[in-house]
């Protein structure tokens, strides 16, 4: 692998030319986005310089705590965030902490175990990210299309309690569409993957001066880390969200909204 | 007496939907009868545990209904929804779902004569029927658990007047041959006097009339 490449202020300035493009165009299509693309922009400046020193001062410290401490939060973000996409699901946000904490902590369990990386603050931290960040995104999902087919499907649930099934017998049908659903776009991307897209990781590694090989073969044990993360959040998610609908008494609660 | 309400009130969506009702249902058919919204839907919720009320009590043959468990409670009670609201699949695996959750092998033949559907109806996605077959085959499949009890919201509100009359025959032989006790809602007082040998009248959440039918009828 060549040294690192180095990337000046001035250069992420003249990126900025791409973001006045995207606002014209908005501008010009009356998307009326102007204003969220300089929110976007500016958020992602300032969230990802700040991230930035603080990945930097992990490194430095490199203290396995420290890390653990990181990853906790960004559980904690991630729980929060996707409860707010999952609205109608009654107390959402235990589900989803325990989901993303149990995909987090197995999948990168899994890798350190398997001798895959090192247990440094150098892997840890940006794998453990993506690991959270995806499985965040499949947990909201799931749970955003649980909320959607119990709102949905309130007659057949009832009818099943009806004739003495558990809540889990009755909701069993729409868990398992809300968790295909969790898992499906991350399937079908790892299907594409090298035809019609390349993954972030290989193309950060290859502007890097990576070698090829060493490029696909760390975006492969990333996506496969990927899908098992997706997979235990989303099925965590479901397993236990499901639950909030229904009382002790196995009946279906009043909607939430 | 089969079921037993005392000062019993529940609201939901914000509104009143039961209030202080006190109310006796005897072994045997009894009808409810009462305009749209008179909460007649919401007692048949009551008997299975599909709701509990907010305030009050009910008793199931003399105990508490809180006192038995709701799965073997619902087996034993049979609540057949107004909509029908069938699994995914055949007639035949809707009522082995529900004969095995009651721990018994269904004679779906018998059950879906008695719910006045040919055999052939056993395979047929249930996708595939009509409103009336689907709320017939609701019937066959609550008959497939041989409850003793039979909560029915408008078993007939989608049937033409053969079918009809033919579920109407159904729920009078259920009544005298298998001794099954039949709570049935309806919107039509003719087809109650029909039914049942008591009734209930509710309007706006009260009881507005509750005894044998032909005092209540008068």
């Amino acid at each position: 692998m060549s040294a690192a490449i180095h990337v000046s202020l001035g250069q992420v300035a003249g990126s900025l030319a791409l973001v006045v493009l995207a606002a014209a165009i908005s501008l010009w299509q009356r998307a009326d986005l102007e204003r969220d693309i300089a929110v976007a922009t500016a958020r992602s400046f300032v969230q990802l310089t700040a991230i930035g020193y603080a990945i930097k001062v992990i490194f430095e410290v490199d203290s396995i705590w420290l890390v653990l401490a990181l990853l906790s939060v960004m559980v904690l973000f991630g729980a929060l965030t996707a409860r707010s996409r999952a609205k109608r699901v009654p107390d959402a946000f235990w589900p989803l902490l325990i989901a993303l904490s149990v995909a987090g902590a197995t999948t990168l369990g899994l890798v350190v175990a398997l001798g895959v990386f090192d247990p440094t603050p150098r892997y840890l931290v940006p794998v453990g990210g993506m690991v959270i960040g995806n499985a965040m995104t499949a947990s909201a999902v799931a749970l955003n299309r649980l909320g959607d087919e119990v709102s949905d499907s309130r007659a057949r649930i009832e009818a099943t309690l009806a004739l003495g099934a558990t809540a889990r017998e009755a909701a069993a049908p729409i868990v398992r569409r809300a968790l295909r659903s969790g898992m499906i776009a991350l399937v079908d991307s790892t299907k594409t993957t090298g035809l019609i897209f390349f993954p972030g990781t290989m193309v950060g590694m290859l502007l890097a001066g990576a070698a090829p090989s060493d490029a696909v073969r760390l975006q492969l044990i990333l996506l496969y880390a990927l899908l098992g993360s997706v997979a235990i959040a989303a099925l965590v998610a479901t397993s236990l969200g499901y639950r909030g609908f229904f009382t002790p008494a196995q009946q279906l609660r009043e909607p939430l909204d | 007496m089969l079921f037993e309400l005392r000062d019993v009130s529940l609201s939901a969506a914000g509104r009143l939907v039961l209030d202080s009702v006190d109310l006796d249902i005897p072994i045997g058919a009894t009808a409810i009868v009462g305009p749209s919204g008179s909460g007649k839907s919401t007692l048949l919720r009551l008997f299975n545990r599909l709701a509990d009320p907010d305030r009050g009590s009910v008793h199931y043959r003399g105990r508490p209904l809180v006192e038995y468990d709701p799965l073997g409670l619902r087996r034993e009670v049979s609540l057949v929804p107004q909509l029908p609201a069938l699994l995914e699949g055949t007639v035949e695996s809707n009522l082995r779902y529900a004969a095995g959750l009651a721990g018994r092998e269904p004679d779906c033949a018998r059950c879906l004569g008695l719910a006045g559907l040919d055999g052939a109806f056993a395979d047929r996605d249930v996708r595939k029927l009509s409103v009336g077959e689907q709320q017939r085959a609701m019937l066959a499949r609550a008959l497939a658990q041989e409850p003793k009890v039979m909560l029915l919201d408008e078993p007939t509100s989608a049937l033409d007047h053969d079918a009809r009359d033919a579920i109407e025959a159904t729920l009078g032989q259920l009544r005298s041959e298998l001794e099954i006790s039949l709570v049935v809602v309806s919107h039509d007082p003719e087809q109650a006097s029909r039914l049942g040998d008591w009734l209930v009248r509710l309007h706006e959440g009260r009881v507005a009339g509750c005894g044998p039918i032909e005092e209540v009828l008068r």
